[in-house]
């Protein structure tokens, strides 16, 4: 059993005319590791297992990205991660994989507004506007790996690890507020 | 700030999501006991001081976390090429000729 020890709670960190971040309830997170038949993990999980790295299949409330040829994430409510380790334990045999759970590790920001672009630009060098809505990247935010989801077009979520989440809370407050006064 | 193809993620990415990781096609042999402390002497410390194209890691390591070949040049620092881990090793006139 994983137990949450994040410092932030959830809710709207700075709401401002620029962009809001906020910390989102918790969520159980797993890690899948394996180089076995995608199709079987597919028809385990309900989903067709993606393969292209960044890429983001949805079923029901569990979602799957690709993070790397052998690696994925699965986002799911935490009264349904027991059922993924039923589903996956009983393919186990035929197909080797290490499936851990990792909710506690990270929280989860949301991002969103007018200038959500412009904030995420303040810490990632990536050209955010690259990201296909609906699909998913594992990148650097002012030193701290991160995953950004781009799940409409002024709308993100990134998941961080907690040692770093205060860290990246103040910053992101900053930028929203930098950014606001721009505007005025 | 310099522009590094993942031959993995198959984008071309800022600088910052990678790390520099030595010299590439550094061969581990197969039998270590049989090895004289003259060849492991080589095999862990002696590196090439490549002034021109010089064949590298490289690690997406902010990005899909794997391990990489490129080939980049110590004075331009123009990438001539990035290629999966374990792909054989470029020959570099085809590089120069055809571009990537
Ligand atoms: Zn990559």
């Amino acid at each position: 059993m994983s137990v949450s020890i994040s410092t932030l709670s959830a809710g709207v960190i700075i709401e401002t005319k620029s962009a809001r971040v906020s910390v989102a309830a918790p969520k159980g997170r797993l890690s899948l590791r394996t180089r076995g038949d995608l199709g079987v993990f597919g028809s385990a999980l309900g989903v067709e297992m993606p393969s292209k790295i960044g890429a983001c299949v949805r079923s029901g409330e569990l979602e799957v990205l690709c993070l790397g040829p052998d690696e994925w994430t699965l986002m799911l409510p935490q009264d349904q991660v027991a059922s993924i380790f039923d589903a996956l334990n009983a393919i186990y045999e035929a197909q080797p994989h290490s499936l851990t759970e990792v909710s506690a590790r990270e929280v989860t920001f949301e991002i969103e507004g007018t200038h959500a672009t412009d904030l995420l630009s303040i810490g990632c060098p990536r050209d955010i506007e690259s990201i296909p809505v609906g699909e998913a990247r594992r990148t650097v935010f002012d030193g701290v790996t991160v995953i950004l989801w781009r799940d409409a077009s002024t709308q993100f979520r990134m998941d961080v690890w907690n040692s770093f989440a205060p860290y990246l809370a103040q910053t992101l407050e900053t930028g929203c507020k930098e950014i606001a006064a721009e505007l005025a | 700030m310099l522009l590094i193809h993942c031959p993995y993620c198959d984008e071309t990415l800022p600088e910052a999501e990678f790390t520099y990781a030595g010299q590439a096609h550094v061969i581990r042999h197969p039998e270590p006991s049989s090895q004289t402390d003259q060849e492991w002497e080589e095999f862990l410390f002696i590196r090439e001081n490549v002034k021109g194209d010089h064949f590298e890691r490289w690690r997406h390591f902010h990005g899909c976390g794997r391990y990489f070949n490129a080939v980049r040049n110590t004075v331009s620092d123009k990438f001539l090429t990035t290629y999966k881990a374990g792909a054989p090793r470029p020959q570099l006139s085809d590089l120069k000729e055809g571009g990537e």
